[in-house]
């Protein structure tokens, strides 16, 4: 099978990163902002160059997997039907003193990708929310680099977990895989030490079985 | 990345200053402004050329109304130029804006400066009745209106963030013609462009290494050529967290509980912040060390961005005021005059 097509929806501090490493692990990469494409054209030849400007819809539209990296008071504005039958990445996190405080986020009950999923009305992987911008920028690493670090990746559907391990390998991480999407609160802001450490794959994985969290099996 | 467009360097010599959020850790407010000042007149009295004072609204930081403490500072200062850093302009209005800093321009004989941005945290929006999904509409729109109201008077103007003005006189006047404004840059690229589309200077805040600024500093230049300003009255300046010993491991030391202390705000740090994460940040650029240390780290920014001043945060985490005056003290003479001599 040729090499998935990616969008990165958001070109913000993390989504012009994503899409660097998108480009950079040979994925055709598309990236939207939340306008015209047009306006897009100098960041992503600075920031992002082979990665190719579109509108949200059409990123989306033309890809295999989408990542969301926009913030979560703009949710609403992701065009939600153009994510049917993708694979869709959550990279957002709730913060107040950045994101606002916001209703739908503040319940206790479901961890914020699963209220994500269900304000996008698809099913979402958990991944790429608990590094900064600058550490995914200078932390990518060939695999097996005893320095890699990783990145959990939380979700509920096993095959499409597995196809967004796969991404995050080749954008320079080691997986390490949890279900459901539920056990991915563990991943959020403050819930943990996982959010900001920049942790290896023995260090992510020593963390996760302290909290009693056991990672989930890759498919055979 | 191509260094082209940072060979506006050395068309400006080195400019060094201090800012402050006023965050009070135990400090009572009062004590807190009263330091402030004072710290304030001696970077006047020693030589620094800028002190920039933020605007937060949460109960931790003393400083939401940076410019009634600049224009405390300017009645027992001289010549040290009187900033904000930043003005969250998306919450406030232009007009208002400006008659307070072309205020303190007057009081100040010419001193004040303004550092526009969409500020780190929110608060402001909710506090004033602003939607936060329009954060970025508010920026951009408030941000022209305040450059237009700098370039002149009387004030023609239409948007959908404030009522319209018609022929509007805005006064008094700025003593400087304009009164300078910059756009401060978080990280965000877009941020980067409107000022470089705007010919604004840019204030670019970088705490651990300023190589992923070089990203920044790139749009900047790109969008302001695309739009046809001058390179030569571009400027780029930057800013982060910043600690002054006597000795390295000296230096190193005696901040990093304090320092640990203050980013708990953040929630990767909400238990503090781990010694070797406080070690690696130094190593990749956080301005902690001896004289010598910040004078290369500052040396650093210039080099790879182009800078023609450098403020930094100066009295974060609650730190004794003596502590604060010490670092003060090294910065202001031993770093900012060798700084100085090499770039002038
Ligand atoms: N910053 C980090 O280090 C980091 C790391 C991991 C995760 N995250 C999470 O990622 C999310 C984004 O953070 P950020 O720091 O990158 O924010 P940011 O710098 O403010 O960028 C947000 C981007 O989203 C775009 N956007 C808004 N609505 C959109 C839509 N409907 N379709 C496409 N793009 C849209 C904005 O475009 P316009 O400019 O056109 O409005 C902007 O480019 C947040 O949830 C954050 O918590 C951030």
């Amino acid at each position: 099978m040729s090499s998935p097509r990616v969008a990165v929806l958001g070109a913000g501090k993390v989504g012009t990163v994503l899409a660097r490493l998108a480009v950079a692990a040979g994925r055709p990469t598309a990236i939207a902002g939340s306008g015209d494409p047009s306006a897009l054209g100098l960041i992503v030849d600075v920031l992002a160059p082979g990665a190719v400007p579109m509108t949200a819809a059409d990123a989306a539209g033309q890809a295999d997997i989408v990542l969301v990296a926009v913030p979560l008071a703009r949710l609403d504005s992701v065009p939600a039907s153009a994510l049917r039958g993708k694979i869709v990445i959550d990279v957002m996190n709730y913060w107040p003193p950045v994101d606002g405080v916001l209703p739908l986020w503040e319940s206790a009950t479901p961890s914020s990708s699963e209220i994500v999923r269900d304000v996008l009305g698809v099913d979402v992987v958990k991944s790429f929310n608990h590094m900064g911008y600058h550490e995914l920028d200078a932390w990518t690493r060939p695999s097996g680099d005893p320095d890699r670090r990783a990145l959990a990746v939380a979700g509920d559907d096993p095959a499409a977990v597995e196809v967004v391990a796969e991404l995050v390998d080749a954008m320079g991480f080691d997986p390490v895989l949890l279900a459901p999407l539920s056990a991915g609160r563990v991943l959020q802001p403050g819930s943990s030490d996982i959010f900001g450490a920049n942790l290896t794959r023995a260090e992510l994985l020593s963390t996760l079985d302290n909290l009693g969290v056991a990672p989930a099996a890759a498919c055979p | 990345m191509k260094l082209r467009f940072v060979r506006a360097l050395g068309l400006f010599s080195m400019e060094l200053g201090i800012y402050s959020f006023g965050d009070s850790g135990t400090v009572p407010t009062r004590q807190r402004l009263a330091d402030l000042v004072a710290q304030a007149r001696y970077a006047d009295e020693a030589g620094l050329d800028v002190i920039a004072l933020g605007e937060h609204h949460r109960p931790d930081f003393t400083l939401s109304a940076p410019e009634i403490v600049l224009a405390a500072i300017s009645s027992v200062t001289d010549r040290i130029r009187l900033s904000t850093g930043v003005t969250v302009l998306s919450t406030a209005d232009p007009v208002r804006v400006y008659q307070q800093f072309a205020t303190l321009d007057q009081l100040s004989g010419g001193r004040a400066e303004i550092i526009a941005g969409r500020g780190a945290f929110t608060e402001s929006f909710p506090l004033f009745g602003y939607d936060l999904r329009s954060y970025d509409l508010l920026f951009e729109e408030k941000l022209k209106l305040l450059l237009q109201i700098a370039a002149e008077s009387p004030v023609t103007w239409q948007g959908r963030t404030r009522p319209p003005l018609e022929n509007a006189e805005v006064t008094p006047r700025a003593l400087q013609e304009p009164l300078p404004i910059w756009v401060g840059v978080g990280g965000t690229p877009q941020s980067a462009v409107r000022a470089g589309r705007l010919g604004a200077p840019m204030f670019v805040a970088i705490f651990t290494d300023p190589a992923p600024a070089r990203g920044l500093v790139e749009l900047y230049h790109r969008a302001a050529a695309g739009a046809g300003h001058d390179p030569a009255t571009l400027r780029v300046a930057s800013g982060g967290h910043m600690f002054v010993g006597r000795t390295s491991q000296g230096a190193r030391d005696a901040f990093y509980p304090y320092y640990s202390e203050y980013l708990s705000l953040l929630p990767q740090f909400s238990g503090g912040m781990p010694r070797e994460v406080y070690d690696q940040w130094i190593r990749a650029g956080l301005l902690v060390g001896s004289p010598q240390e910040v004078i290369d780290k500052i040396m650093r920014h210039r080099e790879l961005l182009g800078i023609s001043r450098y403020v930094g945060q100066f009295d974060v985490g609650g730190m004794p005021s003596g502590m604060i005056d010490k670092s003060l003290e090294l910065f202001a003479t031993e770093v900012a005059p060798v700084i100085r001599k090499e770039t002038s």
